[in-house]
């Protein structure tokens, strides 16, 4: 008994005297409740979605707005809404006017009863339109967040906390003696782990679509240059976040800290429509964000890449930052 | 003629403790130099600055007579007190993997058989004995045939044979006419493998020179060593310095023929007679007044 309280206490001493994990292990579950509170505090209970057409603003002015339990989600875009309704996504979609146009799949039940609250409520002419398409279901909305996200552990614990690891035990410092440059090594790094994620990536790809019909309406060389930018992105992120850490559980603390808020705000498996503005301003920071909306837009809705250009230019553009902050902070080990 | 390694006031200075204090010395080429001291002396921190792995606050080190460039990396070999490697990579592709780093480089094989490696070269490296892993890491510090080879305390840990052992691998780089700087904290071992060494303590150099020039400087004597029952009145009575020791009784003498000789008169018995020579524990002892290994 003595030994195991030795034991425990020694444990115990490990874990508090790490000063800056400690402080990491606190402050992140205290970040996570904040953020779920601030996320998931709305008492409203929605039933329906609506979409609403209102390039110039006043989407709360629709006849839907002032019922209760029904959702309204404004567009900017009316083929990004359009297409929305045809995937099942919102219920019905409205486009004020002189005489309001509204959207409707018939294959949908919700649609369904949605369009008849609107013939109730609204007192304007109503011009329907009918479209088609196929329900795009939880699993085919899920699965570009689910490899994304998993090409964002293998990224940033496969570079990120090897490095660590490395510098802790000496395997750096050995490295340091000989003429490897750290942009050598660094490169040596990305381009592994980048290979590696992306086969990974492509055999999880190629065993869901072997057992599941999940929606794949782009094209595959797309989506596997965006795979492959994102994975570089991630990865060059977890190099910014080993460049100078030592500590084994302060990088896992950083890394928590990059990936918790990422996995829950970067749509891998929830939509932000309707989300409060500051939520989707933040999730806009995210690599993760731009990866799975582009993935999905590939799969999900055909895009092709120049329709995903926004998320590929921010993507580069953060991929090199990260690299080149990772590559100017890297130290082989503590002087 | 230039030496091969020369550091002048070296100093390092961490937020609470001055590791190295002004340490200044000149190495030979061909020579094995030592830097001997115990635990916490500055060695390890000496040496790291010396081959380019911490930074020094202060002082100039000189490789050939110039400041070093990225050249020297290409020219000195490194083997450190404690360094892990790679996991699931074996004990020859390492030495592959390390081979390439350097514009020429020895043949794997030749490294192999130099360092007595070939029982193990298909094991994962992560997976040797404390001897097997340093004669591989001597190993890494000579597949580039280096003109200069760093060894950080290269026998610490390993039992009495597989250090004897090291010993023959590092005469042998000797041999072959390198340059070795070693530091040690066994005294045996810079006896007798080093041509010159630094004493260190506290990060200062308390002494330099050979090693039997150094114990000849210092001490004119010879210990001749009885069991305590020797302890008579006539041992007590003898002119030279004598002393009670765990060990037993001990005799300080200028000359062991003499000494003997006045014994043998005295008709102490002598079965348990040794004759020790004085050690660079003796003289670190007498330096600072503390042993090597406290």
């Amino acid at each position: 008994m003595k030994k195991f309280l030795i034991l425990l206490r020694a444990r115990n001493a490990e874990f508090y005297r790490d000063r800056a994990s400690l402080t990491w292990n606190l402050l992140l579950p205290l970040m996570l409740v904040v953020g779920f509170v601030f996320a998931f505090s709305d008492p409203r209970q929605d039933l329906f979605k609506v979409g609403v057409y209102a390039p110039a603003g006043g989407a709360d002015r629709t006849a839907l707005a002032q019922l209760k339990h029904i959702q309204i989600v404004p567009f900017d875009n009316l083929d990004k809404a359009i297409s929305r309704v045809q995937h099942h996504q919102i219920d019905l979609l409205v486009a004020e006017g002189d005489a309001v146009r509204y959207w409707v799949n018939e294959t949908s039940g919700k649609g369904y009863f949605v369009e008849r609250l609107l013939r109730q409520e609204e007192k304007r002419a109503l011009v329907k339109e009918v479209v088609q398409g196929r329900e795009v279901r939880y699993l085919d909305w899920v699965m570009p967040g689910i490899i994304s996200m998993n090409m964002m552990f293998g990224a940033l614990f496969g570079v990120g906390y090897v490095i660590v690891r490395y510098r802790k035990n000496g395997v750096l410092k050995r490295l340091q003696a000989t003429p490897v440059t750290p942009l050598q090594f660094i490169c040596a790094q990305v381009l592994s782990r980048l290979s590696i994620l992306l086969i990974i990536a492509v055999i999880i790809y190629a065993g869901c679509a072997l057992f599941l019909d999940f929606l794949m309406l782009g094209s595959r060389l797309t989506l596997l240059l965006v795979a492959a930018l994102g994975g570089l992105c991630m990865i060059a992120l977890g190099l910014l976040v080993a460049s100078r850490t030592e500590s084994e559980e302060l990088a896992s603390g950083l890394l928590n800290f990059a990936t918790w808020p990422m996995m829950f705000l970067s749509e891998v498996w929830f939509s932000l429509d309707g989300a409060h503005p500051v939520l989707k301003w933040l999730a806009e920071l995210f690599p993760l964000t731009h990866l799975v909306t582009a993935a999905r837009a590939i799969m999900v809705d055909g895009a092709t890449l120049s329709e995903v250009m926004h998320h590929v230019t921010v993507l580069g553009g953060m991929t090199l930052l990260f690299l080149t902050l990772g590559a100017l902070l890297f130290r082989w080990g503590k002087d | 003629m230039t030496p091969i390694l020369e550091v002048r006031e070296l100093v390092k200075v961490y937020p609470k403790v001055k590791a190295v204090n002004g340490i200044s010395f000149a190495i030979e080429a061909g020579c094995c130099f030592g830097l001997l001291g115990p635990n916490g002396a500055g060695k390890t921190t000496t040496i790291e600055m010396i081959e380019g792995i911490k930074t020094p606050t202060s002082g100039e080190i000189l490789y050939r007579g110039q400041p070093r460039t990225r050249h020297f990396k290409q020219e000195a070999g490194i083997q450190f007190q404690s360094t892990a490697l790679m996991d699931f990579i074996t004990v020859e592709e390492i030495l592959r993997l390390f081979a390439s780093f350097y514009p020429r480089a020895l043949p794997v094989d030749a490294v192999v058989e130099m360092c007595d490696l070939g029982e193990f070269k298909n094991q994962y490296a992560t997976r040797l004995s404390g001897g097997q892993k340093q004669r591989l890491l001597l190993g890494l510090a000579l597949i580039h045939d280096p003109e200069i080879v760093f060894l950080d305390e290269p026998t610490t840990g390993l039992d009495p044979q597989s250090r004897r052992r090291f010993w023959d691998l590092i005469n042998d780089i000797k041999a072959r006419g390198k340059t070795v700087v070693l530091t040690t904290h066994y005294m045996e071992e810079a006896e007798r493998l080093c041509d010159r060494l630094v004493i260190i303590d506290h990060g200062r150099i308390i002494e330099q020179g050979a090693p039997q020039e150094l114990l000849r400087r210092h001490f004119g004597h010879v210990r001749v060593c009885l069991d305590r029952l020797t302890l008579t009145p006539e041992v007590e009575a003898l002119p030279e310095p004598v002393s009670v020791t765990a060990e037993g009784v001990e005799i300080l003498s200028q000359s062991v023929e003499a000494t003997l000789a006045r014994l043998i008169a005295a008709g102490v018995p002598l079965d348990s007679l040794r004759v020790r020579n004085p050690t660079l524990e003796d003289l670190f002892i007498k330096l600072t007044g503390h042993q090597l290994r406290e």
